[in-house]
């Protein structure tokens, strides 16, 4: 042991670790007397550590203002909390260790901020300024909070990995089937059903239910996760699709005729006999508009909650067997047989949009959940991924052996289409980023060739309609691992399901309001704006709103002379006019500059270009 | 005093005489002590006493240019002087006397009094005296005015107002300064003093204290732990007994009695054994319930159920028994008691007895009766199966050369279990190509000759349990060996596991391996399927080099929507490649589309261009075109309009009669050769859309801003939800509410605040008011 301290170190640390050993165990109520020694000293490394993460008030009270994003009004609550750090401690006489509210991660918080600050807003009064200010104020402080709730979203999505330079395509059903847990294992499954033919299918919104129908006639309705049955029949007439209304209660079957509404229990609810012929299904959960598409050209849109049709568009393109809607913004995507895909919403005649995509006919086209990618396969063999975010160009392109039928895409961005009696699975980089179709994520043979194809919502787990029946299988990685329980609660009992059914029928979105871009409904009609103020000069005689004439003001000791006072307006008006012309050279300028660099410098190579 | 004026400038004179012979810069310097203005007077002066000196006009008179009627008679005039001459000069002696002095007072105080002004007219007045007390009003109400702002940027007003809570101190704070006054207080404060109730600071009692003391951290979870575990316990207790109380079979509850009943006889055996005294009680009590019973005049087959059995018990054999059993019970009761113990040990070993010879029972049926039991069929089965395979092998040889020639490549350096593999599969597809005459499933050649993917259960199980063993022994061998093929080491392992799903995938690699390995043998065989190779081949064609410069390419030229449609795009590697196995209808489909496709390519471009074209056109706004053929000139079929109609302007470059319609703005899609975006307007969707501009804003994206973020629940959490949709105003129902005062807002009582407004700032108001005053009086 030392006898005495070098006069060069201020405290002896094994000195200090001893008296750390020899500390008590810390009772509960007991005010941590730690911190005061830390300030003269280093300090014990748990301390320090704790301080690394979480700054203290007192001392660096401004790393914490950098770190949470907020410049919130409540400034004048905080210091009176400072003033009297006796007032902090309750009846125990605890204080508290982590004072203030927690810090939050802001790329986190800058997900929740809808405000678009790029756009420059023209100059504002001043109470128009408060406003603004405190529109932002708020959406910051709701934003803060979102990403503080983001803590409850407690499961992680799942994942495969190959180990170093393994193909995770090589990875098959059965291995996964014996790494994962019982539960998932029992979510993967066949049902051999060779009699009734190929089979479509279609999970319920909650992901709990299953319905199938095979092209004989066979329909059945069943709860995946326990197999309990709800019902099964025969329709007696070929099933193109089937398709689950709001609720698992409700079914949609597309026969050959007409199409069929049946109820839980296989019950024939409706026969819809202006659907007729209907080949593909679609479902609008927020609109509860069920949309067909039929042989005979037509797509019609119907409201489910009030059985009535709200519109019947012919899309003048022959028939129509190639549908599947953006979830994003409820629009149609139908493809053709010239190649292109049109974007429908029951309030237009016409199509919203068209995209030439292939050469050849489409086969089938899928969207996103997040309305950012569509996937298109054609009849030239290839399948393509388009941007829908304004451009509407391919992102990628792959040509494939024998083209690529029934594309789907996961809640997480997976993006599975069949080949013949392959089921190949492209994975993308993270959840906002398009699969990459260099290589698949994961491949699956089946018995027969694909039919059918659809992830389930809120489960790891791949519905396959094929000649042989239906096959289950397990997709790590392809579902949204937390569900929102007021929205599609997997769980939910009856009694819920008719909670959530009122509500959603009260919160329905009017059909009219489906168009490209949700977020324009947001913004102010400015042609009616300015119609109406058009409206209102002319039935006023005079522009409320118009800028004041200019007056000068009176001035004394002869100053205020009419000469002068029109000399004064003149000024005005001269250097408004200045400013104007001034504006009109600048536009001008622009205009050139950027006509300017697509002309590049001639060359006298450019007679030769064609 | 113009006399003595006189002789000064006589005096002076006389000397600008005798200093005119000095040089002029004497002259000057000389000068310069007098003011300016003096000295020119004097220069002038003497100019003219100069001049005078001539002789000619000696005596030049001051010239009168104006009619005067002060003519002085002596020639002398004030001109020269320039200063007026005052009434008190005149007065005033040569020298001063004292009684002159008062009247001159009196003349100063005549001269310097005014005329008093008339007074202002009423209306005036009256004008000023509003201005004042609009300015006092003003002033008064000025003080709302931060009130006024912060009411109106509150988010929220809260009616009746009430005045804000002081900061709630802590309660041992509020204890401290408090003090017991009334008696049942007082009591109250006894007993807690007499208990030793702290009243202040930590609000633990002694005993709480050192109980807290004496229970670390540790130990209170421990405890905490375990009183919740009982609870738990408890909870789960209540539940089950809540459970089994609402369970409404018969059964059950005859047996739970039948149970409880032992229970209480094994109970009062022991008790016998151990305190006879309470056995005896106990007896006692047992004897009463069944006297009870026997009272009761149960089991008489008189009940409701006994009735309704007893109609029944005609046809039915059950009812029958039920009925005799329940009299069996009645005569039991009836009966007199006698040595009940006796029978029932009887009972019981023969409950034992019967015990025990159950299982064997049972077993025996189940081995002998039991015989469709899949498992134990298998077992059977397969050990016989076994027996064949071992004496299958002199069979091989031919078997192969008549199986599938397709696997002769791989065959020979494979070992003996996978020509065993091999041979079971063989079998297995002869056995299917039988069986497919028979079947109605359209399965496709390929699959069954690939591999037999509809095999029977039971020979799998075989093939598999005859690949474990070998596969142990291989694994031995491989580890030495180290070289041999990955194709053996893989295959076995999922064989196993699902020889259905993963047949073909297996197939697919070995033909893959072989490939790569660039053995130069012909595949004559015609079961290999082509779209395998094609596959295979289209996967090795392109390259992945050039992928990248392409792909700067298609960057370059975006606006080629030929390029666009046309690149080649690389195809995709796939492991598993899918089987032509098709139906007569998807075949024939498939025939039509390749003709389409031979067919469509360009014709798609030009027919989608040529749309396009046609869509924007129609897009266009159009011009209006005013000209009336016929009017102002002849008119008639076949007659153009005048050329004057449709003269340009030389200005406007346009006909007069034809109005330009003004360019839109671009369109979304033009540059984007492969879209078409309709244009139109959804005049549904507008109707929901805001169309008139709110109050302070003055410019669309400024209220778009505030519009932007969600508010409904759905997009935020619940507190978020509640905050942004407070109410703006909020009221206590059967409140009234009071207008505001100023003490509510902290200003004193109003009478009183107006003067001492005016006080506080008294100069502003005077200052003001002389204003107007002043401009009144200068009207």
């Amino acid at each position: 042991m030392e006898t005495a301290p070098k006069p060069g170190k201020d405290v002896p640390p094994k000195k200090d670790k001893l008296q750390t050993k020899r500390k008590k165990p810390r009772r509960y109520w007991e005010e941590e007397t730690v911190p005061t020694t830390a300030g003269a000293s280093p300090g014990p490394p748990r301390n320090k550590k704790n301080r690394e993460l979480r700054p203290q008030r007192p001392k660096n009270a401004y790393i914490l203002k950098k770190s949470r994003i907020s410049k919130k009004p409540q400034v004048p609550k905080k210091p009176r909390e400072w003033k009297n750090p006796e007032s902090q401690r309750g009846l125990s006489g605890a204080q508290d260790p982590f004072p203030g509210p927690a810090p939050v991660p802001v790329e986190v918080v800058q997900k929740f901020c809808r405000i678009d600050k790029s756009r420059k807003l023209p100059h504002s009064k001043a109470k128009t300024r408060s406003r603004l200010e405190v529109a932002e104020a708020k959406e910051e402080e709701t934003s803060i909070k979102a990403a503080r709730s983001e803590l409850l979203l407690a499961e992680e999505p799942g994942f495969l990995e190959g180990e170093d330079g393994e193909d995770t395509a090589k990875i098959c059903q059965a291995d996964i089937v014996e790494a994962v847990d019982i539960a998932s294992a029992a979510k993967h499954f066949d049902l051999n059903l060779r009699q009734f033919g190929p089979y479509r299918l279609n999970y319920s919104r909650t992901g709990r239910h299953l319905a199938f129908g095979g092209r004989r006639g066979h329909v059945a309705a069943l709860d995946w996760v326990t197999k309990k049955l709800m019902c099964e029949i025969n329709v007696m007439e070929a099933v193109r699709d089937i398709r689950f209304l709001h609720s698992e209660a409700l079914l949609a079957v597309a026969q050959n005729r007409w199409l069929h509404i049946y109820d839980n229990q296989g019950i024939e609810l409706h026969c819809i006999r202006r659907c007729d012929r209907v080949t593909r299904l679609e479902f609008l959960p927020f609109h509860f508009l069920l949309a067909t598409a039929s042989e005979t050209g037509f797509l019609t849109y119907l409201d489910v909650s009030v059985g009535k049709i709200v519109a019947a568009l012919n899309a003048r393109a022959g028939r129509l067997d190639v549908m599947s809607q953006n979830p994003y913004n409820a629009v149609i995507h139908l493809g053709h047989s010239n190649g292109t895909v049109s974007l429908w919403s029951p309030a237009m005649k016409e199509p919203l949009a068209k995209i030439l995509c292939h050469r050849g006919g489409v086969r089938a086209v899928a969207v996103d959940s997040t309305g950012t990618y569509m996937a298109t396969s054609g009849l030239d063999h290839q399948l393509k991924i388009f941007d829908l975010r304004g451009t509407y160009q391919p992102l990628s392109t792959r040509t494939l052996p024998h083209g690529a039928g029934h594309p789907a895409f996961s809640q997480r961005g997976l993006l599975v289409a069949g080949m013949g009696d392959v089921v190949n699975i492209w994975a993308g980089q993270g959840k906002a980023s398009p699969p990459s179709l260099e290589q698949p994520y994961l491949t699956h043979r089946l018995s027969g060739p694909v039919h059918g194809l659809q992830f389930c919502p809120f489960e790891d787990v791949l519905g396959v309609g094929h000649t042989g029946g239906i096959t289950s299988m397990l997709v790590p990685g392809a579902g949204e691992p937390n569900f929102d329980g007021l929205e599609s609660n997997p769980y939910r009992s009856r009694k819920q399901r008719q909670e959530w059914e009122v509500k959603a029928l009260l919160e329905k979105v009017p059909a009219e309001l489906i168009c490209l871009d949700p977020r324009a409904l947001a913004e102010v009609d400015v042609i009616s704006l300015e119609q109406g103020k058009k409206e209102q000069i002319e039935r006023l005689g005079y522009d409320p709103q118009a800028k004041a004439p200019f007056q000068p003001k009176p001035k004394q000791k002869g100053r205020s002379s009419t000469a002068s006072l029109v000399k004064r307006k003149r000024k005005v008006m001269d250097e408004e006019h200045r400013d104007k012309v001034r504006q009109s050279l600048q536009q001008q300028h622009h205009k050139e500059a950027k006509a300017k660099p697509t002309g590049a410098r001639p060359s006298a190579l450019d007679r030769f270009v064609r | 005093m113009t006399a003595n004026r006189l002789a000064e400038s006589l005096l002076a004179l006389s000397q600008q005489e005798e200093l005119a012979d000095l040089p002029k810069d004497y002259l000057l310097s000389e000068s310069e002590d007098e003011g300016d203005n003096d000295g020119e007077r004097k220069h002038q002066k003497l100019l003219e006493a100069i001049s005078s000196l001539d002789g000619k006009n000696r005596r030049k008179l001051a010239e009168r240019s104006e009619a005067s009627l002060k003519v002085s008679e002596f020639n002398v005039s004030s001109e020269g002087s320039g200063e007026k001459l005052v009434l008190a000069d005149l007065l005033e002696p040569v020298k001063t006397s004292s009684s002159l002095a008062t009247v001159k007072k009196q003349l100063s105080r005549v001269k310097s009094k005014k005329t008093v002004e008339l007074p202002l007219n009423k209306e005036e007045i009256e004008r000023i005296h509003r201005e004042v007390a609009f300015n006092k009003t003003a002033q008064v109400l000025s003080k709302w005015d931060p009130v006024v702002l912060k009411n109106r940027q509150a988010e929220q007003l809260v009616f009746p107002l009430e005045k804000e809570e002081p900061a709630i101190a802590p309660i041992e704070h509020v204890l401290s300064g408090w003090k017991a006054r009334t008696p049942l207080e007082q009591e109250i404060f006894n007993l807690l003093h007499k208990n030793k109730q702290p009243v202040t600071d930590p609000l633990l009692t002694p005993v709480e204290k050192a109980s807290l003391r004496a229970m670390s951290l540790e130990e209170a979870k421990m405890r905490r732990a375990e009183l919740q575990r009982a609870r738990a316990l408890q909870s789960y207790y209540e539940a089950k007994a809540r459970r089994e109380k609402k369970i409404k079979s018969k059964k059950y509850h005859k047996v739970v009695k039948k149970g409880k009943a032992k229970k209480a006889l094994k109970e009062f055996e022991q008790l016998r054994k151990v305190n006879p005294a309470a056995a005896l009680e106990e007896l006692e009590k047992i004897e009463k319930a069944r006297m009870m019973e026997r009272m009761s005049l149960k089991h008489q087959n008189s009940g409701k159920w006994a009735k309704s059995k007893a109609i029944m018990a005609k046809y039915d054999l059950e009812a029958r028994q039920a009925m005799q059993e329940q009299l069996s019970k009645n005569k039991e009761l009836t009966q007199k008691l006698q040595v009940a113990s006796e029978s029932e040990e009887e009972e019981g070993g023969t409950e034992d007895v019967e015990e025990l010879l159950v299982p064997d029972v049972v077993n025996e049926v189940q081995m002998n009766a039991d015989g469709p039991n899949p498992w134990m069929l298998r077992s059977c089965t397969s050990d016989t199966k076994e027996a064949a395979t071992q004496e299958d092998p002199e069979q091989l040889p031919e078997l192969e050369a008549h199986g599938v020639s397709e696997s002769e490549g791989e065959e020979r350096p494979v070992a003996e279990e996978e020509i065993l593999l091999r041979e079971f599969e063989e079998r297995r597809s002869l056995r299917k190509r039988s069986e497919l005459s028979q079947d109605a499933e359209p399965a496709g050649s390929q699959e069954t000759k690939d591999s037999g993917s509809q095999e029977v259960l039971s020979e799998l199980r075989v093939l598999s349990q005859k690949l474990k063993e070998n596969h142990q022994s291989r694994k031995q061998k491989a580890s030495s060996e180290g070289t041999i093929p990955q194709v053996q080491r893989e295959e076995p392992a999922p064989e196993e596991e699902e020889p259905l799903l993963l047949q073909r995938p297996e197939r697919v690699q070995t033909l893959e391996e072989l490939e790569e390995l660039g053995k130069e043998e012909c595949f004559q065989n015609k079961e290999l399927p082509r779209p395998v190779l094609e596959g295979q081949q289209s996967e090795r064609t392109p390259n992945n080099r050039p992928d990248a410069p392409k792909e700067k390419k298609k960057k370059e030229q975006m606006i080629d929507l030929q390029n666009l449609l046309t690149t080649q795009s690389p195809s995709v590697k796939s492991l598993a490649v899918p089987t032509i196995e098709e139906l007569e209808d998807e075949e024939e489909r498939n025939h039509r589309q390749m003709i389409k496709e031979a067919f469509a390519g360009d014709d798609v471009i030009r027919d989608f261009l040529k749309e396009k074209r046609e869509a924007v056109e129609a897009s266009k706004p159009k011009d209006v075109d005013l000209t009336l053929p016929g009017w102002g000139e002849w008119g008639g079929v076949g007659l153009k309009p005048s050329a004057k109609k449709r003269r340009r302007c030389p200005v406007v470059l346009l006909s007069r009669f034809l109005i330009k319609a003004p360019e839109g703005p671009p369109r979304k899609d033009k540059n984007l050769p492969n879209v078409i975006i309709n244009e139109k307007r959804n005049i549904h969707a507008a109707a929901h859309q805001v169309r008139v501009l709110p109050y302070p804003f003055t410019h669309h994206w400024q209220f778009e801003r505030t519009i932007q973020t969600p508010i409904g629940s759905t997009w935020n959490t619940q507190r978020a939800f509640q905050k942004l949709t407070t109410p703006k105003v909020v009221t206590k129902p059967g409140h009234i509410i009071n207008p505001i005062k100023a003490e509510d807002v902290g200003y004193r009582s109003s009478s009183r605040s107006d003067l001492s407004v005016i006080q506080r700032n008294p100069k502003r108001i005077t200052t003001r008011h002389k204003k107007q005053l002043k401009k009144c009086s200068v009207d």
